[in-house]
């Protein structure tokens, strides 16, 4: 699986390349102007990461985030969560840089190849901004009564993190 | 919400390092965390650069237009009663192809865009329709086929193999979004049956 995974990223690059020059795209200039976007992507999402490393950092450092591990660790356990990554479960359907932050700390504290490092990296992968983007879609058509959407979205987002550590311990054997 | 993240976080952490004292190392990540912020922000830039200009070749040569059509029946299953010609129903297949690519920018303004229709179709009510809250809750889980920001990640923190999460990610993504549909089919059925009960009385 290593081996094959390797090939998804140079492939993706050459087919999505190749199907431009066939349908005639400047595919040099288109993506400059694409990538130009990335860099106001960047500009936006900078400021956010500083505030949200600084307090999640000071938070880290007061012994804060320790007690919180602490706290939730018999939920944790009970769903076959590692404790360590319950910080991030708590903040990825809320802010995204938030996610983004945690998410590179455990990396950095437990190793990308870790078993926490991995079921990290799945719960980052297999999640999205829930809040904001309920607010963000109900706010552009001013619907304010939302119904079950929340309660829907929320198991959704807790079964994917319940089934990360299950499958990091399928295909890794942990 | 943020501003009460940002306040709340410090304040804890000055209450938490005063009684552990443990200020020393708190007064340190205030110095110190802004730089790794945008050391952090340096090492995601070439990556959303680079794929946000290889996106843009993907949208320019209508990739999202040829993925969404393989969608179509898809969309009809999930959205019931949703004529798959109406403008409603091909801005929701070319948002999910947007989030398929991972075409963040992308799947925004479309998804916006298949809302304000959705909208339309249900009056322009304050209440969400059954439609609109499936939609939305798609968009809550991840669709992502290449999750290329965190194998970045994982590269940069020296992963010997930064894909090799992938499959992983795709079986409980799956995992979640089935829950998802499943949350609003069955949420959607209760509420219905509770107002025709209601309609019924009056």
């Amino acid at each position: 699986m290593a081996g094959l995974s390797d090939f998804v990223l140079p492939i993706t690059l050459v087919g999505i390349l190749g199907y431009g020059i066939f349908k005639g795209v400047d595919v040099f200039g288109e993506f400059l102007t694409g990538a130009k976007e990335g860099l106001t992507t960047v500009v936006n999402i900078v400021p956010a990461i500083i505030a949200l490393m600084t307090c999640v950092g000071m938070f880290k450092a007061s012994g804060a985030l320790d007690g919180i591990v602490w706290l939730f660790s018999p939920v944790a356990a009970a769903l076959q969560l590692p404790q360590e990554v319950v910080p991030l479960a708590i903040l990825r359907p809320i802010s995204g840089s938030g996610a983004l932050v945690i998410y590179n700390d455990i990396l950095a504290t437990h190793g990308p190849d870790s078993f926490i490092g991995r079921v990290a990296s799945v719960i980052e992968g297999s999640s999205e901004t829930t809040f904001y983007t309920i607010a963000v879609y109900y706010g552009a058509v001013k619907v304010s009564k939302t119904r079950y959407t929340l309660s829907a979205s929320l198991s959704a987002d807790l079964v994917g993190f319940v089934m990360s550590a299950f499958m990091v311990r399928m295909i890794f054997g942990f | 919400m943020m501003k009460w993240i940002f306040f709340g976080l410090c304040a804890i952490s000055l209450l938490f390092g005063a009684g552990l004292g443990r200020m020393g190392e708190v007064s340190s990540a205030v110095i110190t965390s802004g730089g790794e912020a945008i050391q952090l922000g340096l090492t995601l830039a070439g990556a959303i650069c680079l794929w946000s200009g290889v996106m843009r070749v993907a949208s320019q040569a209508k990739l999202t237009e040829q993925i969404s059509r393989l969608f179509s029946p898809f969309i009809r299953l999930l959205f019931k009663g949703l004529s798959p010609k109406s403008e409603a129903a091909q801005a929701i297949c070319l948002n999910i192809s947007a989030n398929l690519l991972g075409l963040g920018n992308a799947a925004t303004p479309l998804g916006i865009a298949a809302m304000s229709k959705l909208s339309e179709l249900n009056g322009h009510s304050d209440t969400a329709s059954d439609h609109m809250c499936m939609f939305v809750v798609l968009n809550t889980a991840s669709l992502q086929i290449i999750p290329t920001t965190i194998a970045l990640l994982r590269a940069n923190a020296g992963s010997a193999s930064p894909m090799e999460i992938m499959p992983a990610s795709w079986a409980a993504s799956s995992a979640s979004i089935l829950t998802g549909i499943l949350m609003v089919k069955l949420l959607s059925s209760l509420r219905g049956r509770k107002g025709s009960l209601l309609y019924g009385r009056a």
